[in-house]
């Protein structure tokens, strides 16, 4: 026990050293959760839009005077034919073209139905779709009995279809993006940094040399991991705090459960993380490589980690990939302590999960640990 | 007997680094392992450290086996890796604390044994041992090597990279270590080095080619050698290996050793053949022979 203390304050005392390490660790991931968290928007703003008036009557000025109102769009100058309006997507300086076409404001009085004609930029799908519905939601908001027939940019032609939704958001009401990314970005922070420092530092001594040393002594296996590790243990839970800080005091992210949930939860979940950092120092024998190592399974892990693309639209065999994935399950329960509420009874099935794999993983890595070649 | 190696052979995935090596050391003992770069000297450290596993053949410290027994070993042995391998960003006294501790042990108890070297570390205790100058490091070095009292010592070449006064500052601690009990196992690359060693093993190519005291190798060895200089060397050496019955030439500091083949080998006829090849100041005299001599010819 005495040597692993003495192990410990070692470790710290280096770690407090590195003046330079210091601040990376501590001020790159604040800036990191400050800026991603106001850059990683789903939200679509200042959409150009182009609109074709053929009619020119007091209804259309009416329809148009309804999309220069909304804080979404950005009215570019207007054309006369739609073939000029497709020139001006084509060189990209406009998204949606919109053409009202002549006798509209007649049709509407005399049939109470006329068509538009919508057409939307689908180089990037996800944006389009977003763009479609805003603009449905405009155009029925002005009247319910204007058809619109959609036509996407791209060859896929979709009709949108009249049907009423009246949506109801539960557990982030407003659809605050910040309230949904913050405990995600959060949790990305806490597993990169430890994952990188712990893999990195046991590769640090086989490089210097020290580890040979070490070696040599009679310092037990169990005695040197341990002492060594801890310290990221202590590191991670400290991030997990600034970082908590952060997202109540600037992003005001609601946190409905115990926060006490989540530090049961982020406890076993660095151990399983130091695990996977200790299986890849075994496994290198510079820092370099250690570096690639763990880059590599935290690019899978973060985009299989339902954060950025939701797991439930992933093909069915990148669903069960996610099934391995650590922090998938930490961006999971992040969320439902923290914007549901769930109790430590809710989360059992991932605690259970991630209590397995540290096993396991920490397991094969002391197995894989050798003190003689 | 402290350490005893046995046939030992190990090789890295093709290359064989140690060939059925064996030797004995006794206690109290200072043995050299002399051998160029490559020869096998760190591999045969590392097997009887414990770190690395010999394929085939025994060997065994203090009577404990090194596979086997290798706790016991750790226990009570210290060693020296010829790469300076303590922590660079703690103090020299963090460092030697933190081995005391992982041994079990504290720096006051066995304080004696490390006096002599730590007094000239001391004032800079609490400077990095990063920032230690080449021959401070070694000192520091030997020191952690030394706090928990090991009653055999692996010293790795570490005097490589060292300044000669540090080196024969060095050499003087080894020979005090050595009064108090302790058996030091140590290689270097430095033939000058040799003499300086009770026994030693000339080792190249992952085989001992002689096990003896540096006086005995020396005296035992039956051949002349001839120290030869002239104004040009370049083309003395060149002349020298084209001489009828040269046995060997090498470049020795200012000299060239010369061994002749013929036991009537006159050096009236050598000097009248480089006369004729228009050397000037032509010096040939009997060399004193050194243990480079030796390996050279082995």
């Amino acid at each position: 026990m005495k040597t692993i203390i003495f192990i410990i304050q070692k470790e710290f005392k280096q770690i407090f050293r590195d003046k330079n390490m210091l601040r990376l660790i501590f001020i790159l991931p604040i800036l990191q959760l400050l800026i991603l968290s106001n850059a990683a928007t789903f939200d679509v703003k200042n959409i150009n839009i182009t609109i074709v008036d053929n009619d020119q009557s007091p209804r259309s000025r009416e329809l148009i005077q309804s999309f220069r109102a909304s804080t979404y769009f950005k009215m570019t100058a207007p054309f006369f034919s739609e073939k000029e309006a497709i020139e001006e997507m084509q060189k990209g300086n406009t998204s949606i073209i919109i053409n009202i076409p002549v006798h509209f404001n007649r049709d509407m009085q005399k049939e109470q139905k006329t068509n538009i004609s919508v057409i939307i930029n689908a180089i990037d799908a996800a944006t389009a779709g977003v763009e479609n519905v805003y603009v449905s939601q405009i155009i029925n908001n002005y009247n319910k009995n204007i058809q619109t027939q959609s036509k996407s940019f791209s060859n896929t032609t979709e009709i949108a279809e009249n049907i009423l939704v009246i949506p109801s958001f539960w557990y982030n009401k407003t659809l605050n993006y910040k309230t949904f990314m913050v405990p995600g970005i959060l949790v990305l922070l806490v597993t990169m940094l430890t994952l990188f420092l712990s893999s990195m530092n046991i590769v640090k001594e086989k490089e210097l040399g020290t580890l040979e040393q070490i070696n040599v002594t009679p310092i037990k296996k169990h005695q040197f991991i341990i002492g060594k590790l801890f310290p990221f243990w202590i590191l991670g839970l400290v991030i997990l705090t600034v970082g908590l800080l952060i997202a109540k005091l600037v992003f005001d992210v609601p946190m409905l459960g115990n926060i006490l949930v989540v530090y049961l939860f982020t406890a076993v979940y660095l151990l399983l993380v130091l695990g996977i950092g200790l299986f890849i120092s075994n496994h290198t024998n510079t820092q370099q490589q250690a570096m690639f190592i763990a880059w590599f399974f935290m690019v899978i892990f973060i985009l299989m980690s339902g954060l950025f693309t939701p797991i439930e639209s992933m093909p069915i065999w990148a669903q069960n990939v996610t099934l391995i994935n650590p922090i998938r399950y930490f961006v999971e329960v992040m969320r439902m302590v923290m914007l549901k509420g769930s109790g430590f009874f809710d989360i059992v099935p991932q605690f259970a999960i991630i209590s397995g794999y540290a096993i396991l993983m920490n397991g094969l890595a002391v197995w894989s640990y050798k003190k003689t070649n | 007997m402290s350490i005893k190696v046995q046939n030992i052979s190990k090789s890295y995935k093709t290359a064989k680094a140690v060939k059925n090596v064996s030797f004995e050391v006794n206690r109290g003992e200072l043995f050299g392992l002399i051998g160029p770069d490559g020869a096998g000297k760190t591999t045969l450290f590392r097997i009887l450290t414990t770190l690395l596993i010999a394929n085939e053949g025994r060997a065994s410290v203090m009577g404990f086996d090194v596979v086997k027994d290798y706790k016991a070993i750790r226990n009570s042995v210290g060693y020296m890796p010829g790469k300076f391998s303590l922590y660079q960003d703690l103090t020299v006294e963090e460092n030697l604390t933190f081995f005391a501790t992982i041994f079990g042990t504290t720096i006051q108890e066995n304080y004696d044994l490390i006096k002599d070297i730590y007094i000239q570390i001391a004032p800079f205790k609490n400077r990095r041992a990063g920032a230690l100058s080449g021959g401070m490091k070694q000192k520091l070095a030997l020191c952690c090597a030394l706090i928990h009292a090991p009653k055999v010592l692996f010293l790795d070449e570490p005097t490589t990279g060292v300044d000669p006064i540090s080196r024969k500052e060095f050499w003087e601690m080894l020979k005090r270590l050595q009064q108090k009990d302790i058996t030091i196992l140590v290689s270097t690359p430095y033939m000058d080095e040799a003499s300086l060693c009770d026994r030693i093993a000339l080792i190249q190519d992952g085989q001992v080619l002689k096990i003896d005291s540096p006086e005995n190798i020396i005296k035992n060895y039956n051949k002349i050698i001839y120290d030869v200089a002239t104004k040009d060397t370049h083309a003395l050496i060149h002349d020298l290996k084209n001489y009828p019955s040269q046995y060997s030439v090498n470049a020795f500091g200012e000299y060239i050793h010369y061994i002749d083949k013929e036991s009537d080998f006159n050096t009236k006829e050598l000097q009248k053949y480089l006369q004729n090849k228009k050397h000037i100041n032509i010096e040939i005299k009997q060399a004193q022979i050194t243990i480079e001599d030796v390996f050279m010819d082995l």
